[in-house]
């Protein structure tokens, strides 16, 4: 029987890697059941559980979002860890610009090269020290 | 010259500091296993997104996405990961010298510059220089979620998405080995699709469900997430590395300055003891 490979991973882990006769996910748009041989097929997941069969074993997973890419040969789910709504995207946007501009309220929008590189040209230097220090010990 | 007490003092007082600087060592080294697995395990999926993604530039897709689009450019946008506390040797210092020496550059061409920085120290050095900070995300811990990476990721793709970046860079250290660390700054957006090495034998497109232009918005998104994301845990395996290195140097400079300082100490009580035993031979000598 052939068999199609099959990777799921999230952001933080490989959860599966192996072969599989079939391949069953929830997409967006509804179940897909996938065998090897598939046409190039790219799709949002919805919560719900991932499917893979081999022969007569099957074991299931279960994925909060993410992708699912299709190659004849080889199958990609792209786990999210945790389930994405657009407003929490969102909220979680004005968050990093609020503590950005809470910090810098007030400031020269331009930098000063200058400054800049003078005060690491400094810090470098003390560092160069130190290590001069401990070579000469 | 220098009394014993001083000395003794001082002696007392470098030990304990040997202490702690010891201690951050041990606790650093144990630290960085923790950080060096985290990136590990992150991974597998910064690949297969990887994979994913260069199919998707083979497909003879419909929709031309804008992070592929070479528009000419006015602003750069710097997403600069830093750690969150010092005492890590030149971690940091070096990453913002390369970012400034790149901003300049860009400065010189009339491009300007804006910043995204992730990490308490990022955020106080621009706060000083000064600069456009568009975004801020600070105390991620030792193991960020990729979640607390989303809003300030969101900040940058937006504005390009508004036409108002046209670049974005990817300022962070990499991980070479426990004694290197290599600062690094990689263009991010435009995306740069790798050089076809033969023209792919067919012409293909995948089948979009639902439609291309949401399904690739969606990955392209989560696969600048994913390269921000590997680069924080990375630029934290690097912190911990670098911090236990730093430690390491600081517990041995303290042995040599209590080596020095004993040494002393033994000079000083040397001296008064032959002060002490002159005076007592010569007041007998004088009765």
């Amino acid at each position: 029987m052939s068999t199609i490979k099959i990777n799921i991973v999230s952001s933080s882990e490989e959860i599966y890697s192996g072969e599989a006769t079939m391949v069953f996910a929830t997409g967006t748009l509804g179940e897909l059941g996938i065998a090897p041989g598939h046409t190039p097929l790219l799709t949002g997941l919805a919560a719900g559980p991932v499917r893979v069969q081999n022969g007569s074993e099957e074991e299931a997973f279960f994925c909060s979002g993410g992708f699912l890419e299709v190659q004849p040969d080889l199958v990609t789910v792209l786990s999210d860890t945790a389930e994405r709504a657009e407003s929490l995207d969102e909220s979680e946007a004005i968050k990093a610009k609020e503590i950005a501009e809470q910090e810098l309220a007030n400031k020269d929008t331009s930098i000063d090269y200058a400054k800049a590189s003078a005060q690491l040209a400094e810090a470098v230097a003390r560092l160069k020290t130190i290590q001069k220090l401990r070579k000469k010990q | 010259m220098a009394n014993t007490k001083e000395v003794r003092k001082q002696i007392a007082s470098i030990k304990s500091t040997q202490k702690i600087t010891s201690a951050m060592e041990m606790v650093a080294a144990s630290k960085m296993k923790k950080t060096q697995d985290t990136m590990l395990e992150g991974r597998p999926y910064s690949l297969k997104i990887k994979d994913v993604i260069s199919h998707v530039a083979l497909a003879n897709s419909e929709y031309p996405h804008p992070f592929y689009e070479d528009r000419a450019i006015k602003k750069a946008c710097f997403i600069v990961v830093s750690s969150d506390k010092g005492l890590c040797g030149g971690l940091n210092i070096n990453l913002f010298k390369q970012v400034i020496s790149k901003s300049a550059e860009l400065n010189q061409q009339g491009i300007d510059s804006c910043f995204a920085l992730i990490g308490t120290k990022a955020s106080s050095f621009f706060k000083t220089i000064g600069g456009q900070v568009i975004a801020v995300s600070e105390k991620l811990g030792d193991k960020p979620n990729p979640d607390d990476l989303i809003g300030l990721t969101k900040v940058v793709l937006d504005m390009h998405k508004n036409n108002d970046i046209d670049q974005a860079y990817l300022c962070s250290n990499s991980f070479v080995n426990t004694m290197t660390q290599q600062p690094n700054v990689e263009q991010l957006i435009p995306l740069t699709p790798e050089e076809q090495t033969e023209p792919s034998p067919t012409q293909w497109d995948y089948i979009y469900e639902p439609e291309a232009k949401e399904l690739l918005d969606g990955l392209l998104t989560r696969y600048i997430e994913s390269l921000v994301y590997q680069a924080v845990i990375e630029n934290n395996a690097c912190e911990q590395a670098a911090k236990m290195i730093a430690m390491k140097n600081a517990t041995d400079n303290a042995g040599d300055l209590i080596k020095e300082l004993e040494l002393l100490y033994n000079n000083v009580r040397q001296a008064a003891i032959t002060q002490e035993l002159s005076e007592i031979v010569g007041g007998a000598s004088a009765v």
